[in-house]
């Protein structure tokens, strides 16, 4: 399984702080602004980037966990039975313009079911995606609006990240999946 | 016995906490902490079972538990379809069994069964290769209720181990009192049972409880009390004295509370008998968490119909070998 | 017709036989039990390394005809008892109508005479219907040919009637099969009382409304001097009063089924329903007293019990389910697995207990294999193992508490007065064949 590095411990602190720099730039500020993390390592990212805004505005953002499992339409086809986390968003979201972060996006399955989640939840003004790691192979009509970095791949490499939190690292790096083995749980 | 993988749920069925190890329970109740948090925002559904088919098939009339049953398959967005079968004489009609096969041949997946007699889910787990839940069989189980009632318990007093939670009413017949008994044993709690001796079934103290037909005892060092529902329409009840003869020895005043501890937990399983097994003031008081016990209910039975539905080979049966 | 038995161990307590013996059948009669018997027969079976033992007595077997041939009938209960090595059946009498009057008997005979695969013997009825109100005829039945009488499946609750009915049957010299059970303590009961019946949510039927019962059946005896067969023991205070009244000198002999030395309540657990039995499976305890009764003769016989209900009636949710479980094709397996092969009796006290003893207490000549009589033999091959399975079942009903459980004992051969009524496949193993001028020749 060769590895790959794609981001080092200061590449993340650097394209994070770029992006939270980014999504002030495009609002125009942060008023109105909320962010919302998709379990787990969304929500990690979500936490450090409203740590960099507050840094710099002195504005502290709600931030909201996001819990995707109930809304997946794989339940029946993945083999490894879903591990559920909890959702938590205790603000309103009526008419805020929602920061929605993920670490890797992939097929856009995982966003369109965090897209049915939210608007159970409101109507927000817009939704903007960020990701730190943008790996193509689209199978739905989404995009992000904030892209960390762009790595080609092909089906049968995983894209690994791994966060300080809860991985007592960071890093970004590219592997290849043994055998056949499908990417369960990776919706991506 | 069921072979089980660590964290992961295997049952086609939920027959029964008898059958269930501490890790099953555990995976049951975390996920109704997820459920739970979806019946408090403005859209409480999710499309967890969507496309899927729930039969409730009730032989004893209820309209609670299977309200109760309804409300979570609807809030998973599966389709309830409920089926009330009069059952009026025995052997009366189609067969359990053929019932469930017909079930199945609709192409419904769980059955959600409440029924008079003590192992008919068993049974009807055994036969179909749908998922079954047992909303109640006859005296032996009610694993919904005691899962909805550890989950109440767990979430007032942040732990089950080591509580002392003492269950009053009339043991020998309630499918309550077994399932609550199997599962907060599980987890370690102290489980005292206390009733009149004729409603104390034989042999019961095998299952690790404490007995007593002292109402002060039960409540003396209790963390929570369960109180069940004295059924006086019953025949075999005739032995036994006055609803108004109950409510002095057994039932629970706020006068009795006096002696026990200030935060006792209050649960009941519903409908309550006002006066006969608990006094209104009680019911309604601070300590009480019967409504709350409710809500827990929904997400409760939520957990346990998105985890049978999880399971992937229906092949695997509870193998219930002894 | 010739038949010669070649090299087996024969079992004949009856006449102290316990070692390899031929035994040379004519004319449906024993007419030899040596060593080496030199003589020419139509008919070789080489029973080399098999027990060969007198064909086993069941004094209790429901045959369910008249009135419920869909659960029985003559032919397909014999044909069971035939695979089970059972050559002499008791039927007993609840059947529709129950076999309380000369008339029903007298169909049954002629049933049995046209129909039935082994012998069969009639027990009667003691009450009409069974209601326990009404004594029947008992000498009009005995001129039938009724060999016993029992209400089983019920007790006679009142004293008095019962005490009538035990001097009646001493009168007519019948023997009185008690099903003891005191019906208002076991009332709705469905399992054994205790912490299973608990478990299982249950209602629980209580040692006591056996032992009471069994208790009064024997004071009864004692008062009447009539001779009294006691059914069934389930439990341990069961053995002991009934080894208590032998050793008062009481005339009465008592009876288990397999399933009480092998199986206890925990078998219930997940709710089977061919484990629903009356008087229902006890402790681990209650199994330990028979398997002792057993031993030292407290208990004279095992008997089948033989119940066979549909599907339709076993099927169903426990609490409405049939009581009873299927016995013939499996009782010689469970007793040489659960009592033999452990070293708890030997073949020869088996073979007492099971053909023998059930022969002198129904007063008929049977259970031995001396000179002259009835040529009724089991073949068994005792090391060979099997898994019941429903499939197997030549019964009509399949309702077995056995299916699944592995057991070790199967029977080759079935003899009936002289004829070969079962045998095991034909590819088993050194088969005998004929020849029409009399010459024994093995099969490869």
């Amino acid at each position: 399984m060769p590895l790959k590095q794609v981001f080092t411990k200061e590449e993340i602190e650097r394209t994070i702080t770029r992006i939270s720099h980014e999504i002030i730039e495009n609002n125009k500020g942060v008023k109105g602004l909320v962010i919302i993390g998709i379990r787990t390592r969304g929500y990690i990212l979500a936490e450090r980037i409203a740590k960099v805004i507050n840094d710099l505005y002195g504005t502290k953002l709600d931030v909201g966990a996001l819990d995707i499992t109930f809304y997946r339409d794989d339940l029946s086809a993945i083999s490894e039975q879903p591990v559920i986390h909890n959702t938590e968003i205790d603000f309103d979201i009526e008419n805020k313009n929602i920061i929605l972060i993920d670490d890797v996006l992939y097929t856009g399955r995982t966003i369109r079911c965090a897209l049915d989640a939210i608007i159970d939840f409101g109507r927000p003004r817009t939704i903007q995606l960020a990701v730190l790691i943008d790996r193509g192979h689209r199978e739905l009509p989404i995009k992000a609006d904030y892209v960390g970095k762009n790595i080609p791949t092909s089906q049968k490499e995983i894209v690994q990240v791994k966060l300080q939190e809860i991985d007592n690292e960071d890093s970004v790096t590219l592997e290849e999946i043994e055998d056949d083995k499908e990417e369960d749980g990776k919706v991506g | 016995m069921i072979k089980k993988k660590t964290g992961k749920w295997v049952n086609k069925d939920l027959l029964g906490l008898e059958y269930l190890t501490k890790e099953d329970i555990e995976l049951l109740l975390d996920t109704a902490v997820s459920f739970r948090e979806i019946l408090d925002r403005k859209i409480k559904k999710v499309p967890a079972l969507r496309g899927k088919t729930v039969v409730n098939l009730f032989y004893e009339p209820s309209t609670r538990t299977r309200v109760s049953f309804e409300v979570a398959a609807k809030r998973l967005s599966a389709d309830v379809i409920n089926i009330a079968v009069e059952s009026s004489s025995v052997k009366k009609g189609e067969t359990l069994n053929d019932t469930g096969k017909n079930i199945e041949a609709l192409k419904a997946d769980i059955i959600v069964v409440r029924h008079n007699c003590s192992g008919a889910a068993t049974m009807l787990g055994r036969n179909v290769n749908i998922s079954v839940i047992n909303a109640g069989d006859g005296w032996h189980e009610h694993p919904t209720q005691a899962l909805l009632d550890m989950f109440t318990l767990r979430k007032k007093l942040g732990k089950l181990e080591g509580l002392n939670v003492s269950i009053v009413g009339d043991i020998a017949h309630s499918r309550v009192a077994r399932s609550n008994i199997w599962g907060l044993t599980k987890f370690g709690a102290n489980v005292t049972v206390c009733a009149p001796k004729i409603l104390i079934p034989p042999g019961i103290e095998k299952m690790g409880v404490k007995i007593t037909d002292n109402i002060d005892d039960a409540l003396s060092s209790a963390d929570a009390i369960n109180v069940l529902r004295m059924q006086f329409e019953r025949d075999d009840m005739k032995a036994f004295p006055s609803q108004l003869e109950y409510f002095k020895n057994f039932g629970i005043t706020e006068e009795r509370l006096r002696k026990a501890k200030k935060d006792i937990i209050i649960m009941h399983p519903g409908p309550i008998n006002r006066g006969v097994e608990i006094s209104s003031e009680v019911a309604d008081g601070t300590n009480s968490v019967i409504l709350e016990q409710v809500t827990n209910g929904i997400a409760i039975r939520m957990a346990v119909l998105f985890w049978v539905s999880q399971v992937r080979d229906k092949e695997v049966k509870n193998e219930i070998n002894y | 017709m010739k038949l010669i038995i070649k090299n087996g161990h024969v079992v004949d307590p009856a006449n102290k036989i316990d070692e390899v013996m031929d035994i040379l059948v004519e004319g449906g009669k024993i007419s030899k039990v040596a060593r080496a018997i030199d003589a020419k027969a139509e008919t070789v079976i080489d029973a080399s390394g098999k027990i060969v033992m007198p064909g086993i007595v069941d004094m209790h077997v429901h045959l369910r005809e008249p009135g419920r041939e869909d659960k029985e009938t003559v032919f397909s209960g014999t044909k069971a008892a035939a695979k089970g090595g059972v050559t002499s059946v008791l039927a007993m009498p609840n059947t529709l109508p129950s076999l309380d009057s000369a008339e029903i008997i007298k169909t049954l005979k002629d049933i049995i005479k046209k129909t039935a695969n082994v012998d069969v013997f009639i027990c009667g009825a003691i009450t009409i219907g069974r209601q326990g109100k009404e004594l029947v005829g008992m000498g009009i039945l005995k001129k039938e040919g009724v060999i016993a009488i029992s209400d089983d499946g019920a007790s006679i609750d009142s004293d008095e009637l019962m005490l009538k009915a035990l001097k009646e049957a001493k009168k007519e010299k019948l023997l009185a099969i008690c099903h003891s059970e005191d019906k208002s303590l076991s009332g709705q009961g469905v399992v054994n009382r205790g912490f299973t019946s608990t478990r299982l949510g249950l209602r629980g039927i209580s040692k006591e409304s056996e032992y009471k019962r069994v208790a009064r059946d024997i004071k009864l005896a004692e008062e009447s001097g009539a001779a009294v067969h006691i059914a069934h023991l389930s439990c341990a205070e069961s053995v002991e009063i009934i080894r208590k009244a032998k050793k008062k000198g009481v005339k009465v002999t008592a009876e288990t089924a397999p399933h009480y030395f092998s199986l206890s309540e925990e078998g219930l657990l997940g709710y089977n329903t061919n484990m629903k039995i009356n008087p229902p499976l006890r402790t681990k305890e209650d199994i330990l007293a028979i398997i002792e009764g057993l031993k030292d003769g407290t208990i004279d016989v095992i008997a089948s019990d033989h119940a066979p209900h549909t599907e339709n009636e076993k099927e169903i949710e426990f609490e409405y389910a049939e009581f009873g479980s299927i016995g013939l094709e499996t009782e010689l397996a469970v007793s040489f697995t659960e009592l033999v092969n452990c070293g708890l009796l030997t073949w020869s006290e088996l073979v007492k207990r099971i053909s023998l003893n059930p022969s002198k207490i129904l007063d008929i000549d049977k259970g031995t294999l001396g000179f002259g009589k009835d040529a009724d033999i089991a073949i068994v091959s005792p090391e060979k193992e099997w898994v019941v399975n429903k499939v197997g079942f030549v019964s009509k009903s399949k309702n077995s508490a056995f299916i699944g459980k592995k057991l070790k004992g199967v029977v080759e051969y079935t003899i009936s007065k002289g004829k070969i009524v079962y045998k095991t496949s034909p590819f088993a193993e050194r088969e005998i064949f004929r020849s029409a001028n009399g010459e024994v020749g093995m099969a490869k």
